[in-house]
Formats: C-alpha cells, sequence, structure tokens
C-alpha cells in the first residue's frame, strides 16, 4: 500500500512525464504527417529531385529509430552540430514518422485510378491543386488504418527519447522507480498511462473508419 | 488567330499520334463549330479515345495543331515554347470531359464534385458555385441526391453528375468518351436524354458513341475512325443512309 502512495507522492514527476510524451507526439506527428505529405506532393514531379525523396525515404525506413536518434544526439556534435536532447527527439521523430506516412501515402497513390487524376487535369486543375484537393484526400482516406497504425508505432517510440534522456513518461517512470524503489508501481502506471492514450487514438481510428465508409472507402 | 477560327469550338488540323511504332491517329482533320454536336463512330481500337484525350491534351499529338475557341492548345505560340502547366490548365478548363467510367471524386458528395472545379480552378465564390451547381443538377435530374456520394449512387445517375460537373465550368466544349458504355441497358436513355437536352440548348459537343440512333438524331456530322484515319466525315442523314464506303456501311450492318 505504501508503494501505491509514494507514486502519489511522485505525482508531478508524472504529471511532467505524460505532459512531455503528450507534446512529443502530438508536436512531431503532426509535422511528420505534413512532411510526408509534402514528400509525396514532390515525388508526383517524377523527375530527379523525386528520386532522391525516394532514396531517403527508403534509407529512413531502413534504420531502427533508436539509432536515428542515437545518431542526432550522440553523433553530430561530433561534426560541430549540437542540438539538446528536445530537439534531437523531436527532429529525430520527424523525420523517421515521415518517411513512414510517405511511404504508407505512396503506397496508395500507386493504385489510385488514373481516371480520377485525369478528370480533374480535364477540368483544369494544376498539379498543386489536384494534389492537394483530389489526390491527397482519397490517399488518406484510403490509408486511414495504417496511418493510425503508424501514429501508435510513433507514441511507442517517443519512450525510446529516454535513452537520450528527453524527460518523457518513460523517463519519468525510471526516474521514480530509482528514487523510491518502486519499478513494479512505477511501470504498472505509465504502462496505464499508454493505454489511455492508444485508446484515444484507437477511438479517433474508429471515427476515421466511420468518416470513410460513409464515402465508400473500404478498409484500405 | 484568325477570325474563321473564333466561331469555331474546336479546330483540328493535320493531327498524328502514335504510341511507341504504332501510328494511332494520322492526320486528323476536324472543324467543329460553336453550337454543333459530332459524332464519332468506329470499332474498338481505331484511336477514337485517343483522339479525344489530344483535344484536351491528356495525351499529347506528335504533329498537328488543335484549337479550342481559336486558341491553340499545348503551345504557347506568342512565347514560342510549349505551354506550361497553368497556361495548360487554364485552356483545358475550357474544355469538359465525360468518361466512360464517371470518374467521380470519391471523397466529395455530388454537389461537392460540381462545386469543386469552378472554386478551385476558377476562383468562383463558394455561394455562387453552390447555386450554378444547384441549378446544373436541376437540369441533369439529380437535385434530390446531391448530399449523396457517389457510391450510392447508380451508373446513370453517376454519369448524369458527370455531366453537371462538367457543365458547371460553362465549357466551350464538352468531350464524351462513350458515356452510356459502361451502363446498364435499362439506364441508357436517362443519359442520353440529358445529352439531347443539352445538344437542344446550344451545347458543344463531341461524342464518342456507340448508339446509332443518338447518334443520327441529335449529330450535324458523324466522323468514322478506322485504324486512326477518319475515313467518312459527313451529314448524319447521309452518313446512316448513304455512306461513301464499303466499310461504314459494314459498320452499319453489324451494329443494327
Ligand atoms: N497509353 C497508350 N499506350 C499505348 N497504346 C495505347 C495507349 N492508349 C491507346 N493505345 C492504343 O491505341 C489504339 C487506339 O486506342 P483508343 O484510342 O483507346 O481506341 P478506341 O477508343 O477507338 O477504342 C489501340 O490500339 C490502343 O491499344
Ligand atoms: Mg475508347
Amino acid at each position: 500500500m505504501t508503494e501505491w502512495t509514494i507514486l502519489w507522492e511522485a505525482r508531478e514527476t508524472f504529471i511532467n512525464g505524460l505532459i512531455g510524451t503528450l507534446v512529443l507526439f502530438v508536436l512531431s506527428t503532426l509535422c511528420a504527417f505534413v512532411l510526408g505529405c509534402l514528400a509525396v506532393y514532390r515525388l508526383e514531379a517524377g523527375d530527379r529531385f523525386s528520386w532522391v525523396i525516394r532514396t531517403l525515404i527508403n534509407l529512413m525506413r531502413t534504420l531502427p529509430f533508436l539509432i536515428l536518434a542515437y545518431l542526432l544526439y550522440y553523433g553530430l556534435p561530433q561534426l560541430g552540430v549540437r542540438m539538446d536532447a528536445w530537439t534531437a527527439g523531436f527532429i529525430s521523430l520527424i523525420i523517421y514518422h515521415a518517411a513512414y506516412f510517405a511511404e504508407i501515402l505512396r503506397g496508395s497513390r500507386l493504385v489510385m485510378p488514373a481516371g480520377l487524376v485525369e478528370a480533374a487535369l480535364a477540368h483544369g486543375f494544376t498539379p498543386g491543386r489536384l494534389f492537394w484537393r483530389i489526390i491527397l484526400p482519397q490517399l488518406v482516406i484510403k490509408t486511414r488504418p495504417l496511418l493510425g497504425n503508424q501514429l501508435i508505432i510513433a507514441l511507442k517510440d517517443t519512450a525510446f527519447l529516454t535513452i537520450i534522456t528527453v524527460q518523457e513518461l518513460t523517463a519519468a517512470a525510471n526516474s521514480a522507480q530509482s528514487t523510491y524503489f518502486i519499478p513494479t508501481q512505477a511501470f504498472v502506471l505509465v504502462i496505464i498511462l499508454y493505454w489511455l492514450i492508444s485508446i484515444c487514438l484507437e477511438l479517433a481510428l474508429k471515427w476515421a473508419g466511420r468518416f470513410g465508409a460513409k464515402r465508400g472507402f473500404d478498409y484500405v | 488567330m484568325s477570325d474563321s477560327n473564333a466561331a469555331l469550338a474546336v479546330s483540328i488540323k493535320r493531327m498524328s499520334k502514335s504510341f511507341g511504332d504504332i501510328e494511332v491517329l494520322r492526320d486528323i482533320d476536324l472543324e467543329v463549330k460553336k453550337g454543333e454536336v459530332v459524332s464519332v463512330l468506329g470499332s474498338s481500337g481505331s484511336g477514337k479515345s485517343t483522339m479525344l484525350r489530344c483535344i484536351n491534351w491528356l495525351e499529347v499529338p506528335d504533329r498537328g495543331s488543335i484549337h479550342i475557341a481559336g486558341e491553340r492548345i499545348g503551345v504557347n505560340e506568342a512565347a514560342g515554347r510549349k505551354m506550361n502547366n497553368k497556361e495548360l490548365a487554364t485552356l483545358r478548363a475550357k474544355t469538359g470531359m465525360v468518361f466512360q467510367g464517371f470518374n467521380l471524386w470519391p471523397h466529395l458528395t455530388v454537389i461537392q464534385n460540381v462545386m469543386e472545379a469552378p472554386i478551385y480552378v476558377k476562383g468562383m465564390a463558394k455561394d455562387q458555385a453552390r447555386a450554378i451547381a444547384e441549378q446544373l443538377l436541376e437540369k441533369v435530374g439529380m437535385s434530390e441526391r446531391k448530399d449523396a456520394y457517389p457510391f450510392t449512387l447508380s451508373g446513370g445517375q453517376k454519369q448524369r453528375v458527370a455531366i453537371a460537373r462538367a457543365l458547371a465550368m460553362s465549357p466551350e466544349v464538352i468531350l464524351f468518351d462513350e458515356p452510356t458504355s459502361a451502363l446498364d441497358p435499362e439506364r441508357v436513355g436517362e443519359v442520353l436524354q440529358v445529352m439531347k437536352n443539352l445538344s437542344s440548348e446550344g451545347y458543344t459537343m463531341i461524342v464518342v458513341t456507340h448508339e446509332m440512333e443518338f447518334a443520327r438524331a441529335v449529330s450535324d456530322q458523324v466522323v468514322f475512325l478506322e485504324k486512326g484515319l477518319i475515313i467518312e466525315k459527313s451529314a448524319p442523314d447521309k452518313f446512316f443512309s448513304n455512306p461513301e464506303t464499303e466499310r461504314v456501311r459494314k459498320f452499319l450492318e453489324l451494329s443494327n
């Protein structure tokens, strides 16, 4: 019983950790999604720069997330680029998951019926309007379960950042357990907190599912 | 841009197009006056779709010229270069296109499909676009389903919405590529009726079709394509009752 009271004593650590995780997750996935969309837009041109983007996406996907975070935080200072743990954490989350978002959308773009694009061109859409108004909304609706999945992976990846000393939820649990020697309770608590965030994501996904179903989009 | 050109909705001169080694269109000449309906007939693979798609530059012809309401498409003659995407889009906005497979945008409702291009291509205010869309949906008999999503519609309904979508841009010419070929037989009539109404309202249309009765009743010119060549081009009465070539005679026999 006393161990659980200790948790209550350490509540500030956990609340700060939770806020840290939420901020990391929300901001980085938003930026990653936008960056992923921009990458897919740039791929439409099909020129040399598109090829470069394609290669970067593939490279990023072969890299374990933790290695990327390590590289940015511990590797770059050797090259004279130094950033604090939060910045390194944000940047690694953003570019890593942007690559995955881009790959998900790109896959769906490949199988999109050409007629829908031609109809827009025939009505006078410029490539930019065509992408943002006609192509991208369909890709997003179509791939919503995969995008949702990626969000959950991104949430879990935020926990890795404890290793580069970002003060998020896992770091909070770690610090509480080593200060008060209550590993089980501390980690059970953060598991519950991660789980609650995941439930919110699942609810959002359910809503997205209905949104797509109403428009006749199957699940992928 | 000559004066004689200005009276023409579409003018095609010596247009040719190959895919690889295969010449799909050869020296196509066609003039379509404002308000005219031209039917394009021919067997499958004769180049009908390609001809239509060259008119709005969905396919790029290898040779020849195409003018839409007096303006050359694909080439910026003043600057002596190919048109850029923006110039191309501006000119494409003056042609409407109705596809065999409808190609309605599935993420948008019926009325949103019709409003989309006026708003995001022409920069029209939403209210005005909505008013126009409502009027056009009325015209094609789809007002009641204006808030439905395309996947809930029958083929005939989808095609009527696609026609309204094309009309919303007030095009100089509407290109129809076999608009009734993907429809259940009992749905063909409703789409043809809408098209007949358009022709009597003075819309300029180029229609690739296999509907002989429609072509005979509505067209001002009938064009017959064979292996990429226009082998016959005449008024519908002459075309259907007294064709010049043996090939067309046979085609008409087979399609009866
Ligand atoms: N994108 C393309 N690439 C290669 N060949 C094509 C392409 N589009 C059409 N063709 C060929 O061009 C010929 C004419 O096609 P099309 O214009 O679709 O004929 P139609 O509409 O009269 O049936 C056909 O032989 C077809 O296989
Ligand atoms: Mg065809």
